[in-house]
């Protein structure tokens, strides 16, 4: 079911939307490109999350650290080194990869929501670390004004690197998804005991989707440097994971583009809404309950199935 | 080829299983049998690594891989299906038998090959040989109980393993279903030369197709032997007919 059902209507709402998003800043004001760059990096958080939390069925409840740690990386890389900024980017996913690993070699061996707790506990250590060092990190304040490579640093410098980091990202994760590597990972989220009887090894298959998915959080930390040039310790405090979770559930947990879906809605709701009331979160949640309610496959999970569903009705009446 | 002694395992304080012993030869087919509660079930989890034994010990091809995981004893050529349906819902019948085949050909960490284009015919063959070729799209989780335990065998049949394990292949299914299964067990005994365990309630069908039974009671061995060593045992038939040990 994860395959794309939309088949050739998908790809051609697809590739308009990816000549829209190209010529955007053509028409768009610049408050917008920023407002879409930011969803494009989140989106690609929330998609990246959705590795082990969708696809590998793992709790990963504690995803905004790994997007926190990338962007501090970076953020130090290119502040502190001396070194050129474009070696920041590489550090900073290395950075977040390199702590999926060590909180993912400490949390595996606990399954389900033991493992989800022990990820916030851990993670909220990493979270008082970059609020509290403030020699290093700048505590809560975090860093301004990081310097970012001339190339990139005009706002519509910033969009492009955006969205060209988010659309090979996404190709990657979704290769990754159709690969081997991607079935065995849906068969563990299905039935672990099962898949250990046919010769996977399950929790190696798990450490390895988390380190994915903490290098792709970390991508997605980075190129918020490129956009906003700044960091603070809210970047991996634990709300932030929860609202990335919202995502996933929101636009879709068994859908590829699902994440993405959830990111634009949810930013959008957060910096409209929000012009009209400091209670944005109210309408948040109602849309939350109305969404489990009854869609509880998400919004594109719902379209997906219901899709799926003619197209079966489709093949029934010609046969 | 499968030797199994004096194997225990309790679970706070219940002797699930206690002193199993058993033997498997090559091409054999072995039913286990006892009442409800016997601990074959426990019995097949220990050999196959879901559980870990307490005590004893388990040899496969003369290779001691007690308390291995189960990842390991599947890739030295130990396949299993469960009593209680055990597949991957949300995929289709045809990706629940293609995985089992990618993971034996350790492809599973392959990140960037399409999955869809590997081991294709390989799968095909096994759905043809089961019979569930003209569902292979289907979600498994929307199949009849009787296609998911075909579907079991058909997974465990994709680590094209030396020793089959069936747990209860045929529970739960209708008459029709029943002796399909039947003969497709035969026929992966007779055609493909598998050696295959299994344990049934069934007892037409343990004296119809098993070379060798085990009869286990409270835990343990009673007795290992032919049908007809089995038939004529005294204490088998105290343990089945009302017994000291009645269920």
């Amino acid at each position: 079911m994860t395959k794309n059902t939309l088949g050739g209507k998908g790809r051609i709402v697809g590739g308009a939307l990816l000549i829209l998003l190209f010529l955007s800043p053509l028409f768009l004001p610049r408050f917008y490109i920023y407002l879409v760059s930011i969803i494009l990096l989140t989106g690609l958080l929330a998609t990246s999350l959705n590795l082990p939390l969708g696809y590998g069925g793992i709790f990963q409840f504690h995803h905004a650290v790994f997007y926190g740690v990338g962007a501090y990386g970076a953020a130090l890389m290119i502040t502190k080194s001396g070194l050129s900024p474009w070696f920041g980017f590489v550090v900073g996913p290395l950075t977040a990869a390199f702590l999926s690993l060590i909180m993912g070699l400490i949390c595996i061996r606990l399954s389900k929501l033991y493992f989800g707790m022990l990820q916030i506990s851990l993670g909220s250590l990493v979270w008082i670390i970059a609020y509290r060092w403030y020699s290093f990190t700048g505590g809560d304040n975090g860093l301004h004004g990081i310097p970012v490579p001339n190339a990139i640093s005009s706002p519509n410098g910033a969009y492009y690197f955006t969205l060209l980091v988010t659309l090979l990202s996404l190709w990657t994760l979704h290769k990754i998804i159709d690969s081997p590597f991607g079935s065995a990972l849906q068969g563990i989220r299905d039935n672990p005991v099962r898949s250990a009887m046919i010769g996977i090894n399950v929790k190696l298959h798990q450490l390895v989707v988390l380190v994915i998915a903490g290098f792709f959080a970390g991508v997605a930390g980075s190129l918020f440097i490129v956009v906003d040039t700044a960091v603070f310790p809210d970047m991996l405090f634990w709300t932030l994971s929860l609202e990335v979770l919202i995502m996933c559930l929101l636009g879709g947990w068994f859908t590829f583009l699902g994440p993405m879906l959830g990111a634009a809605i949810i930013i959008s709701m957060r910096t409209f809404v929000s012009g009209f009331t400091d209670y944005w979160t109210l309408p948040l949640g109602i849309l939350m309950m109305l969404v489990i309610f009854f869609l509880p496959n998400g919004i594109l999970g719902y379209i997906e199935e219901k899709l799926h569903r003619n197209l079966i009705e489709q093949t029934i009446k010609e046969s | 080829m499968l030797d199994v002694k004096s194997l225990s395992k309790s679970f706070g304080g219940f002797a699930a299983v206690n002193g199993a012993n058993l033997e498997v030869e090559k091409g054999e087919i072995v039913a286990v049998i006892g009442p409800n509660g016997a601990g074959k079930t426990t019995l097949f989890n220990l050999i196959t690594g879901v559980l870990k034994p307490e005590n004893g010990k388990v040899l496969f091809k003369g290779e001691d891989i007690t308390g291995l995981p189960s990842y390991e004893v599947c890739r030295r050529g130990i396949s299993r299906s469960f009593q209680v349906v055990n597949v991957f819902q949300r995929l289709s019948i045809f990706e629940n038998v293609q995985i089992s085949i990618l993971s034996r050909e350790r492809r599973t960490w392959n990140l960037f090959t399409p999955s869809a284009k590997l081991a294709v015919e390989e799968t095909i063959g096994i759905l043809e040989s089961v019979g569930l070729m003209g569902k292979k799209d289907r979600t498994t989780g929307l199949i009849s109980h009787g296609d998911r335990k075909v579907l079991e065998i058909a997974m465990a049949l994709g680590g094209d393993p030396e020793l089959l394990i069936l747990d209860e292949p045929t529970a739960g299914m209708a008459p029709e279903e029943t002796s399909r299964c039947i003969e497709l067990i035969k026929d992966l005994s007779g055609k493909r030369g598998l050696t295959i365990l299994f344990c049934e309630h069934d007892m037409e069908i343990v004296f119809g197709i098993a070379n060798r039974i085990m009869v286990m009671v409270r835990g343990g061995t009673i007795i290992q032997g032919s049908c007809d060593e089995v038939r004529s045992n005294q204490a088998v038939q105290e343990a089945y007919l009302g017994g000291s040990d009645a269920c």
